[in-house]
């Protein structure tokens, strides 16, 4: 049945931090490669090298620019994938029970071998992390990478999903949140962690950082006062030559103070 | 949202065809024989036909059966559900008159119950959608269930109940244009909410993740049948209810009575693909898109 458990002994999710991600889109061609070699129908193209190619991806990076009043723009890169809600809404609209929700960690997955490709998860998601592949007809989205957390044929450094074994800026991070002690309950705690679209009662389970603020035209730097001359006078030998070329004409440059 | 025909045109017959069957269920005095059987070859015509076009559009139909298992949960399982039980219980009444000249009543009250039932789940599994606001309402079960009960009552030749049901359906729809054209606002989801970042400023879709246009674009964003909606809106309500009422109005004649069937559904399949080409669902914010 595609009840949701009413309560999860794990919350397996990521911290995404908006501060920290450069846009490289590295954590979209990991899941791609990942999620089309291992488990599950691979993730199809359509037209890839003609016209508007189209794929199945499970992880998009869109790009937005953010305008605080009176300041400059500010660019952040956004990766958006599934946010294994506790609410989550695209599991209880499942006619066939394809789409479930697991009692142990809490992922969102689908049985691919009952969905029956309505797509009627994907309307429920209101964050667009479901895609219909166009090949297979089955709908696909984000495992957190269940084949590889667990998978005990892989290093120990490999057991987390592909998206954040692959980040070269370390913006995204794996873990329990129903641990306080884990590294993203914490993370979360520390710098404001944010729930998307809040409004809509989902609960994800993923949360984004809010980019640091960040410096403005106005504010004084701290450092100009380290810039001052240490020395106001000239003194020695230099300072000798300093005056006697002084008083040849012809420098371009008028230093304040020099006579 | 994109407006699928196959779905268009499973929602617009097999309502109609649920809201006949709920009309000829009631009866108190039912035609029996051929004359029945003619009856409910048209009111079972749309119905099914309504129900096979809603597997054209799955991925996998072959694993269709799948999809009576869920019916805790799954507005879409208690359709499929309530319209075979629906079926099955009009079946046997329809049997009873046809075949044996017998007249089940409350067979019939229990099919025209279970049909309208099967409509209303029909109008849940978008009423429930919080994530297209202008669905997400109760007022789409009254549409659902106002259209279906008017065609039926159409075509199953109720004049008066027709005249009376056109009137309140064109109503209806307005109300629920009304209502649905604000909806979005009203829910207050914008690039704000959907980023998380709106309280540091405002935010704007700077780039795609990709170039071109992806399934949730193709899916859910779509702009372009939107260009000529208040037009379609009036071609609606006039084919739907003005040009069926003029008709009924007049002294009776079959090919008035059909012509007035014909107007209807052209007027309900028009209001049916505005239902999908005006919704706006929220993945469109990511896009900076409606």
């Amino acid at each position: 049945m595609t009840d949701l458990p009413t309560s999860t002994d794990k919350k397996l999710g990521l911290v995404i931090d908006l501060d920290t991600c450069v846009g490289c889109h590295a954590c979209v061609i990991s899941c791609k490669g990942w999620n089309t070699e291992n488990y599950g129908a691979p993730l199809s193209d359509q037209r890839p090298y003609g016209e508007e190619p189209m794929g199945t991806f499970l992880n998009r990076v869109h790009s937005y620019e953010v305008t605080p009043k009176g300041q400059a723009a500010q660019t952040v890169h956004f990766p958006k994938s599934c946010l294994h809600c506790e609410n989550a809404p695209c599991v209880t609209v499942c006619p066939t029970g394809a789409s479930y929700k697991r009692k142990e960690d809490g992922i969102v997955l689908v049985n691919e071998s009952s969905c029956i490709g309505c797509g009627l998860c994907a309307w429920a998601c209101p964050y667009g992390a479901r895609e219909l592949d166009q090949a297979e007809g089955v709908m696909k989205k984000c495992t957190l990478c269940v084949d590889r957390i667990y998978n005990e044929n892989l290093p120990e450094e490999d057991r987390e999903p592909a998206c954040v074994r692959t980040c070269p800026a370390g913006a995204r991070h794996f873990g329990d949140f129903a641990d306080p002690e884990s590294n993203v309950s914490k993370l979360t705690a520390e710098r404001g962690g944010m729930d998307l679209m809040p409004e809509l009662g989902t609960a994800p389970v993923n949360k984004y950082l809010p980019p640091r603020p960040k410096d403005t035209w106005d504010d004084e730097s701290i450092l100009a006062p380290f810039l001052e001359p240490v020395a106001e006078e000239t003194a020695g030998f230099l300072g000798w030559i300093d005056k006697q070329l002084s008083r040849l004409p012809g420098d371009t440059n008028k230093m304040e103070g020099a006579e | 949202m994109h407006p699928a025909p196959s779905v268009i045109v499973f929602s617009v017959l097999s309502g109609i065809g649920f809201g006949m069957l709920a009309w000829l269920g009631i009866e108190s005095t039912p035609a029996t024989g051929m004359t029945a059987f003619w009856w409910y070859l048209v009111a079972f015509g749309l119905a099914v036909v309504g129900l096979v076009s809603s597997t054209f559009h799955l991925g996998h139909p072959e694993r269709a059966l799948k999809a009576f298992t869920q019916w805790r949960t799954s507005w879409l399982s208690r359709e499929g559900v309530c319209a075979v039980l629906a079926l099955c219980v009009m079946g046997l009444y329809a049997a009873a008159l046809i075949f044996m000249g017998t007249h089940i009543a409350i067979l019939g009250w229990i099919g025209a119950a279970l049909s309208l039932i099967t409509v209303y789940t029909t109008s849940m599994i978008y009423g429930q959608l919080a994530t297209i606001p202008r669905w997400n309402t109760p007022l789409t079960t009254v549409l659902f269930l106002t259209f279906s009960i008017t065609g039926g009552a159409l075509i199953s030749g109720r004049i008066s109940t027709a005249l009376v049901l056109l009137v309140a359906s064109a109503f209806v729809q307005v109300i629920w244009w009304k209502k649905g054209d604000t909806a979005f606002a009203d829910r207050g989801s914008d690039l704000g909410t959907a980023t998380g970042l709106g309280k540091r400023g405002t935010v704007r879709s700077m780039a795609h993740p990709h170039t071109s246009p992806n399934y949730l674009m193709r899916e859910f964003i779509h702009v372009i049948g939107r260009k000529h909606a208040q037009k379609l809106r009036v071609i609606s309500l006039v084919l739907m209810a003005g040009v069926p009422v003029v008709l009924l109005v007049l002294p009776f004649n079959h090919i008035f009575g059909l012509l007035a069937v014909l107007s209807h559904l052209a007027g309900v399949a028009t209001s049916r693909w505005l239902f999908f080409a005006e919704a706006e669902h929220t993945v469109g914010i990511y896009y900076g898109a409606r």
